[in-house]
């Protein structure tokens, strides 16, 4: 199925990226296309066939209860792009 | 025109494991800010989500206790949102299949009892915190509760008003407190409510549109939150507007709730199972282990205080009112048989009131069961009077030690023997025979004086019925 | 010692026996790389002085009599794989800044075994491509001919080892990312079944799909690797635990009585004319060496790239959220507020492929269109497990192209994503099925660019394939072919 602007200008904040109004008409076709390509789905028949999350039928492990973690703070926020007190800074979260 | 309000819970209980639900770093409260915050909390490019067993026990435990249904294989999901609290950019939780569907919480008001059925309860991870006070206008993020277990309880729309709401939160706090899985500080954010409140017409079928009522972290605030919106929702229909659904959050210093903004953009979760973790399968067996480990649960404990101790369905509510006090209240009843209402008087009397005076949880109480009991066996006898006992108490209170001894040293024996009352009172009566006269005269209120001499003498001691029983029969002149 | 000749297994052997030292193994290389990778662009970071440094230490080892087959090895990291100390940047300007706190389980094995870290390997951004034109880090360029794409995501392992530049590389397949690269440049590569390998360090793109292996000259060598590398991982819930096994203890057993299941969907129409007749030669060979050919069906095989295109950008969508410039990555310079920071960081941080790619992901999970396309890719995903487990029932492995062509040239399908999309045709069903897939050397098609001849095999028979890789790499010599450039 096609893709209007306005589904993409809506995908494009769900997903957090900013989109330039240049950007857009390429994108809505690609999209397009790929919309395309996976709507060949549709056709086939999967009734009572249940869906696959992983192929190997397997079961959730369990971990003991146990503090095996240290404090490496100073290793982490190395990397971080704004840091102060100990604290990962970000621009100002409205509630 | 005649409204009905209608409420239903979303409790968050942070369960009470050692390390995260997730990952391996400590969850205790209020380290310096991300020192508990390991890669997989911080959602490093790389790490990977592994399930503490505990976390799955403590929801097995909470299932079987609020007779719910243990679901044999269980699914974790991601809920895909942005927020710089939440490291991954979605939240692992329970969609489609929640690790624990219905049961119920019956509720105690006013005598009644109110069955509020549970829709579900699942497993999910705690988010960081974001702290506003001022960084130049920017937000710090502490991200150590990131990934802490939490149990969320989802309640039906049960709940016919704010009183009833804050009941059951406070037997569901009592509960999960009760079996031991989360430690219920609201202050610390353990213990959580989200409330949805909508108002119909009464006799009206379908619902109202709800709003959500954020941040109550205390039940005197549920209370007043709850009442405010459904002042707020009938107001705004009465003058001909409409509620609006929407997120709402109580501002306790204005005593009010207003609209959340920032929640409500993009409420498009794209929830799909998380495929870094695979179906969480809980055999009979487990489930089994998990019953039997149960402790007695609140509510047959009360009916057992009632039938077996004979306590009135009152005093038994209040003595189950939490798990510690309970079971201080057993030990009390090893101690001194066949006094359950003379135990329950004084835990709920003289020990809670000492108690609150300290600031003291009961487990932390400065008098065991064995010092109490030691002290109302005497009482028991008639060695003491209640007036010496409370002495005796706030002696072992301040200072420990044992009943009797304290009733030694401070000559607090009460005197019921017969003879040396007899004494007392010939004396009384040689030394003032117009009285006497008075008395047999018909002058009855004499009687007071010769009490109150006869204790004066003896230094209060005496143990009034028999001092009494002596005087009459003496002044009778038998 | 001429390091373009000498296979890995031979280098272990020199170590050994102490014909050369660790350190002077890992200067040769270094010198290589520096003289020729400017030309292919295969490494995104190399850093002497540490990889020195862990020669020195392998070479102490080996005097003390400590040493495993790996010690003093250098190998090449995919930079996808976290490596304390090291940029690890998956190929990304969002993580163009990411110098990695912690090692991969995979890091972890190799530096346990005293294994070299040779330089990091480029790659297309997050994983996501075929031809390795979406990295950050430039283009690869394909050591048989410097005009045509190595192929992707692992094309800077495949053109390292191609070129000699490396022994042996790490690197990882999700839809085709180790075995379409091994094939067009001429090498081998073998995708594990999925969860052999830790994924712990492993930087996600589709997680139900993604998987480590090894890109090496010859089976023999990958079966080396693979046995430091495959290792249960406590920290991976999908990580699998069963006995260790020697990848190298059955390469010498004979093939006869071999059923060779070829499915029709593979040969019918879609691969180019040279590829197929190199396919057919090595089939022939195969036959000469005690196999036969059964007949197979696939039918599912079309479905899988639409499948694989749904179900892995949605898994990307989520796994890339983390990419918000909070606590590592890129963050614009300039922004208004949180949310123009998280829309500019992402933007300025991630290329065009990877943005289609998260769209197209948060579209099929979206509300409304989730069970259309999700669920729907979940249940046809089972149909085409069903096929490979229906096919085992008549064959001991699957055979055919690993690709549909040769490398083809650089910009000829980066306008059209779905035309590179399909390129992996062949590959993306195994990733689906988590079932294991070696690509070896298989002679050469057009313009004397390399094909490769593809290896399915059932669910934890590496070491079987790697027998039949390396019967079939005594009888011929593909694997032993080098570039041109490599022998300069």
């Amino acid at each position: 199925m096609a893709l209007t602007e306005t589904d993409l200008r809506r995908l494009a904040r769900l997903a957090r990226i900013r989109v330039e109004d240049a950007e857009v008409g390429t994108l809505v076709t690609q999209l397009s296309g790929i919309l395309g390509l996976i709507d060949q789905l549709q056709a086939v028949d999967t009734h009572g066939i249940e869906p696959l999350s992983h192929a190997l039928d397997l079961e959730q492990r369990l971990r003991p209860d146990e503090v095996t973690e240290v404090d490496r703070r100073e290793q982490f926020q190395a990397v971080a792009p704004q840091v102060e007190a100990g604290l990962y800074l970000v621009p100002k979260v409205i509630e | 025109m005649d409204w009905e309000v209608v409420i239903g819970l979303e409790t968050h209980a942070q369960l009470a494991t050692r390390s995260k639900i997730f990952s391996g770093a400590a969850t205790a409260f209020g380290a310096t800010p991300n020192a508990q915050a390991c890669a997989v909390d911080l959602a490093l490019p790389g790490v990977l989500p592994v399930m503490n067993r505990t976390a799955v026990e403590y929801a097995i435990r909470f299932g079987l206790a609020a007779e719910g249904v243990i679901a044999k294989r269980s699914i974790f999901a991601r809920k895909n949102y942005f927020y710089p609290d939440l490291p991954k950019g979605y939240q692992i939780s329970q969609y489609e299949i929640p690790v624990v569907s219905g049961g119920q919480i019956v509720v105690e008001l006013e005598g009644l009892e109110i069955p509020v059925r549970l829709t579900r309860a699942h497993l999910e991870e705690d988010a960081g915190k974001s702290l506003h006070e001022d960084f130049h206008g920017l937000s710090g993020i502490d991200l150590n509760r990131a990934g802490t277990p939490l149990l969320e309880i989802v309640s039906e729309p049960d709940m016919r008003s704010a009183a009833e709401a804050v009941a059951y939160a406070r037997a569901l706090h009592r509960l999960v407190t009760w079996i031991g899985i989360c430690d219920g500080n609201m202050q610390e954010g353990s213990f959580r409510c989200d409330a949805n409140v909508s108002v119909r017409p009464k006799g009206q079928q379908a619902y109202g549109t709800r709003c959500e009522i954020k941040n109550l972290n205390s039940f005197r605030f549920m209370e007043k939150a709850i009442e405010f919106e459904i002042r707020r929702q009938i107001g705004l229909i009465e003058s001909g507007g409409n509620v609006v659904q929407e997120t709402r959050l109580y501002d306790p210093d204005r005593d009010e709730t207003r609209s959340m903004r920032s929640k409500e953009d993009a409420q498009d979760y794209r929830y799909f199972p998380d495929p870094d973790l695979l179906p969480l399968c809980i055999d009979v067996a487990w489930i089994e282990r998990v019953r039997n480990a149960l402790p007695e649960l609140p509510d047959a404990m009360r009916r057992r205080f009632v039938s077996d101790f004979g306590l009135s369905s009152y005093d038994a509510s209040v003595l189950t009112a939490s798990f510690d006090q309970a079971q201080y209240f057993q030990a009390l009843m090893h101690f001194v048989q066949g006094e359950a209402k003379l135990c329950a008087n004084w835990v709920s009397g003289e020990l809670s009131a000492a108690l609150h005076r300290d600031g003291l949880e009961i487990r932390h109480s400065r008098i065991t069961p064995q010092q109490l009991g030691g002290l109302l066996r005497r009482i028991q006898d008639g060695t003491l009077s209640g007036k010496m006992a409370r002495e005796i108490f706030d002696a072992l209170w301040s200072d420990g030690g044992e009943a009797d001894t304290l009733i030694e040293s401070k000559g607090l024996k009460q005197i019921s023997d017969v003879s040396t009352l007899e004494k007392i009172v010939e004396a009384l009566m040689a030394a003032h025979p117009g009285q006497v006269a008075e008395y047999r005269a018909g002058k009855e209120k004499v009687f007071g004086f010769f009490v109150g001499h006869a204790m004066k003498a003896c230094g209060g001691r005496a143990n009034p019925a028999q001092l009494n029983a002596i005087l009459k029969n003496r002044l009778a002149g038998k | 010692m001429n390091l373009a000749t000498t296979s890995l297994k031979q280098l272990a052997g020199a170590l050994r026996k102490r014909q050369v030292s660790s350190r002077e193994l890992a200067q040769a290389y270094l010198e290589r790389i520096a003289r020729l990778d400017p030309m292919l662009g295969a490494f995104i970071t190399t850093d002497h002085e540490c990889t020195l440094q862990q020669a020195d230490a392998a070479d102490s080892r080996i005097a003390s009599g400590t040493a495993g087959p790996l010690t003093g090895i250098p190998v090449a990291h995919k930079d996808i794989f976290c490596t304390q100390g090291w940029l690890t940047t998956c190929g990304s300007k969002m993580l163009s800044n990411f110098v990695s706190p912690y090692d991969a389980h995979v890091i972890e094995q190799f530096k346990a075994a005293g294994a070299l870290i040779l330089g990091k390997t480029n790659m297309d951004e997050f994983a996501m491509g075929s031809s390795n034109e979406t990295s950050f880090y430039g283009t690869v360029k394909n050591p048989w001919d410097l005009t045509r794409v190595p192929g992707g995501s692992s094309g800077g392992s495949a053109a390292a080892v191609a070129a000699r530049l490396a022994p042996a590389a790490t690197a990882t397949d999700t839809g085709g990312s180790i075995r379409q690269p091994a094939a067009l440049c001429g090498i081998s590569g073998i995708k594990p079944t999925y969860g052999l390998v830790s994924r712990y360090g492993m930087i996600a793109y589709a997680s139900s799909l993604d998987q480590g292996g090894v890109v090496a000259p010859s089976a023999e060598d990958l079966g080396i690797v693979l046995n430091t590398m495959v290792g249960f991982d406590a920290r991976d819930s999908t990580s699998i635990q069963r006995p260790s096994e020697d990848y190298t203890a059955l390469l010498e057993q004979p093939l006869h009585g071999l059923r060779i299941g070829l499915p029709k969907e593979f040969f019918s129409g879609g691969v180019s004319a040279d590829v197929e007749r190199a396919i057919e030669a090595a089939l022939q060979e195969y036959e000469r060496l005690g196999a036969t050919r059964v007949d197979i069906s696939l039918p599912n095989t079309a479905l899988s790239v639409p499948v694989y295109y749904v179900l892995a950008p949605a898994e990307a969508s989520s796994n890339l959220s983390r990419f918000d410039g909070v606590r590592f990555g890129w963050r614009a310079p300039q922004y208004d507020d949180l949310a123009d920071m998280y829309e500019r960081s992402r933007a300025q941080g991630f290329g065009s492929e990877v943005k289609r790619r998260i769209l197209t992901g948060t579209y099929v999970l979206s509300r409304g269109y989730y069970d259309a396309y999700y669920l729907q890719a979940q249940r046809v995903r089972r149909l085409i497990v069903n096929d490979f487990k229906n096919a085992f029932t008549q064959c001991d492995v699957i055979m055919g192209p690993s690709t549909p062509t040769v490398a083809f040239g650089f910009g000829e399908k980066t306008g059209d994503p779905v035309q590179m999309y399909l390129s992996d045709i062949f590959t993306i069903s195994v990733n689906l099925a988590g079932l294991p897939g070696l690509s070896i050397p298989a002679g050469f098609g057009q313009g004397g660019l390399p094909v490769g001849l593809q290896l399915i095999g059932d669910y934890f028979s590496e070491a079987h394939l790697l027998n039949l890789a390396h019967r079939y790499q005594q009888a011929t010599d593909w694997h032993s072919r080098i570039p041109a450039l490599a022998s300069a």
